[in-house]
């Protein structure tokens, strides 16, 4: 356990000493939410019931949480990979289990200090009513998300060849993902052939489980627990395959 | 008698048809700095990573302090540490910070400060790592293998890439485990490097050892008994000079060196043909072989 925090301790550092990271995770997601807000002002999201504002804030916190896991992930993993620092570190003492404690528990944490940025964001700036029977909901979807998401990201670090490939081939995967399932655009816009295509992937059904916790009108609990075995069943095929294909040891 | 940190025999590996390694046998006593030679692609690092544990060996023996590293354990880990080939730092730490980081991992680490000193980067230890030069890396990387104060010490290829300067400093270093007791294998191809850091050596082509033995001995034994060499005095074309250095010396090449399995008579006849013609014979040296011209020759075959 002291080895794990020991670990945690300097993948905290590296993260926030790192422009790219901090400025991909943390910066651009709040930029985004004052982007998209500010276009789509005060409009109402008829087909939700909701303001635009109210809509974007559970959206970013969907891409906020996937930028800190999966994205993040992926990227500083696929790097770490190259240059050979996975490799010198397999060859310490340190168990892999720890190192990945060390690497998912860093992208927990920014996770949950990014859904209370948006939150705090979202209320200060744009009155998004914060939330309170259904805390419970958010912490939930946060939690299964960020977890399945990190699977992901060290799953996709095998299909990921070379560092320079890294951030392209997630931006890739990701970026398209996120038009279609309503992250950047009210979903209200999206023609639904579109919709049932983004169905098929997790970052959908994140936003959903994190959107009914956030929306207003919400009665009771605000569970979303079909959407989130969707994203759990996500993470268990990355988990799966990141057990199978994740490589310690540079590919060049 | 000294025991052994590491026995290999029979040691083979193939990745598919490829034979990288082919049969070796070779054992590195307690306290000793063991340089394993041999030019790219010779089988050098797929030897050592076996020995370290990141490769699974496809026949032979190997054991490495009384373990197969096949089956590392962490306990095992405990007690070893590596310089590898390739690897960069992470550059968000400083100095410090990547030993302490280090030093974290180890039951009984060393003092990361002491450590710092001993690589001769006091004055850099609160630099980011991505502010150090290729030289000043190396030894951190020296000082991240060190830190948990093993008592065997790997270093694939340590010095390659560096300025005259910078392999001098990273020789002492190396030196200096001696005095810590620590047992060394050291893979380079440079010959320098093993003559003044290695207690003995062994020469790997092609996945076979050639040679093993003392560096200073393994120049002489079996090879030629001295190595003459010149320039060649203006004016002369190679085919002009006398029989055993007309063959030795390659067009285009000032310098001609011949290795001599007779050097008086080579020389009487080097003498007597400048003598002859009056014409001197510029830079002439006479010199036992050298490790390298031994190395020269065998990996030339």
């Amino acid at each position: 356990m002291s080895l794990l925090l020991h670990q945690f301790r300097f993948d905290q550092k590296v993260f926030w000493r790192n422009p790219a990271s901090v400025f991909f995770t943390v910066m651009l997601p709040l930029i985004f939410l004052f982007i998209f807000a500010t276009i789509f002002g005060n409009d109402e999201i008829e087909e939700r019931g909701v303001k635009t504002t109210t809509y974007y804030v559970p959206a970013i916190m969907a891409l906020a949480v996937v930028s800190a896991t999966a994205v993040s992930l992926a990227i500083n993993l696929t790097e770490d990979r190259e240059r050979g620092l996975l490799k010198r570190v397999r060859g310490t003492p340190l168990p892999s289990s720890v190192f990945v404690a060390g690497r998912v528990g860093n992208s927990l944490v920014i996770s949950l200090l990014m859904v209370v940025l948006v939150a705090i964001l979202g209320r200060l700036v744009y009155g998004v009513s914060l939330p309170d029977q259904t805390i419970p909901a958010i912490l939930v979807t946060l939690a299964v998300g960020a977890f399945a998401f990190s699977c992901i990201g060290f799953a996709l670090t095998a299909i990921i060849p070379s560092e320079d490939a890294a951030p392209a081939v997630t931006n890739a995967l990701l970026l398209p993902l996120y038009f279609i399932s309503g992250v950047f655009i009210p979903d209200s816009e999206i023609p639904s052939g579109v919709l049932q295509v983004a169905d098929v992937f997790p970052v959908r059904h994140f936003f959903e489980a994190f959107f009914t916790a956030w929306d207003p009108n919400t009665s009771g609990a605000g569970f979303e627990f079909g959407q989130l075995a969707i994203v759990a069943a996500w993470g268990a095929l990355g988990l799966v395959l990141a057990l199978r294909f994740f490589r310690w040891e540079p590919r060049r | 008698m000294a025991e052994a940190v590491i026995k290999a025999a029979g040691l083979r590996m193939s990745y598919g048809e490829l034979e990288a390694v082919r049969g070796i046998d070779l054992q590195v006593d307690a306290g000793e700095i063991f340089a394993f030679l041999g030019p790219n692609g010779a089988g050098k690092t797929t030897t050592v990573e076996i020995f370290e544990g990141y490769r699974r060996r496809t026949g032979g023996e190997v054991e490495v302090l009384g373990v197969d590293p096949q089956h590392a354990t962490r306990a095992w880990r405990q007690r070893v540490g590596f310089v590898l080939q390739e690897c960069r730092l992470t550059p968000e730490l400083t100095v410090r910070e990547a030993v302490e980081q280090y030093a974290g991992y180890y039951e009984a680490p060393r003092d990361v400060q002491q450590t710092i000193g001993l690589v001769g980067l006091d004055e850099k230890a609160d630099a980011r790592t991505s502010t150090l030069s290729g030289g000043q890396q190396r030894r951190l990387d020296v000082a991240l293998a060190l830190i948990g104060d093993p008592e065997l010490l790997f270093l694939d290829e340590p010095t390659t890439g560096f300025d005259p300067s910078a392999r001098r400093q990273a020789w002492d270093v190396i030196g200096s485990m001696r005095d810590l007791g620590k047992t060394v294998f050291l893979t380079t191809h440079y010959m320098d490097e093993a003559q003044v850091l290695a207690d003995r050596a062994a020469i790997i082509v092609a996945g076979e050892i050639v040679a093993e033995g003392d560096p200073a001995q393994l120049g002489s034994d079996g090879g030629p008994e001295a190595v003459i060499s010149f320039r060649l005095p203006k004016g002369t074309s190679p085919t002009e000079l006398p029989p055993p250095f007309a063959d030795a010396a390659k067009r285009g090449e000032a310098v001609v060196s011949h290795a001599s399995d007779d050097p008086l008579a080579d020389l009487r006849t080097l003498i007597d043909w400048a003598q002859a013609r009056g014409t001197g014979l510029p830079s002439l040296e006479v010199r036992r072989p050298s490790l390298e011209d031994a190395y020269l020759e065998l990996t030339s075959r």
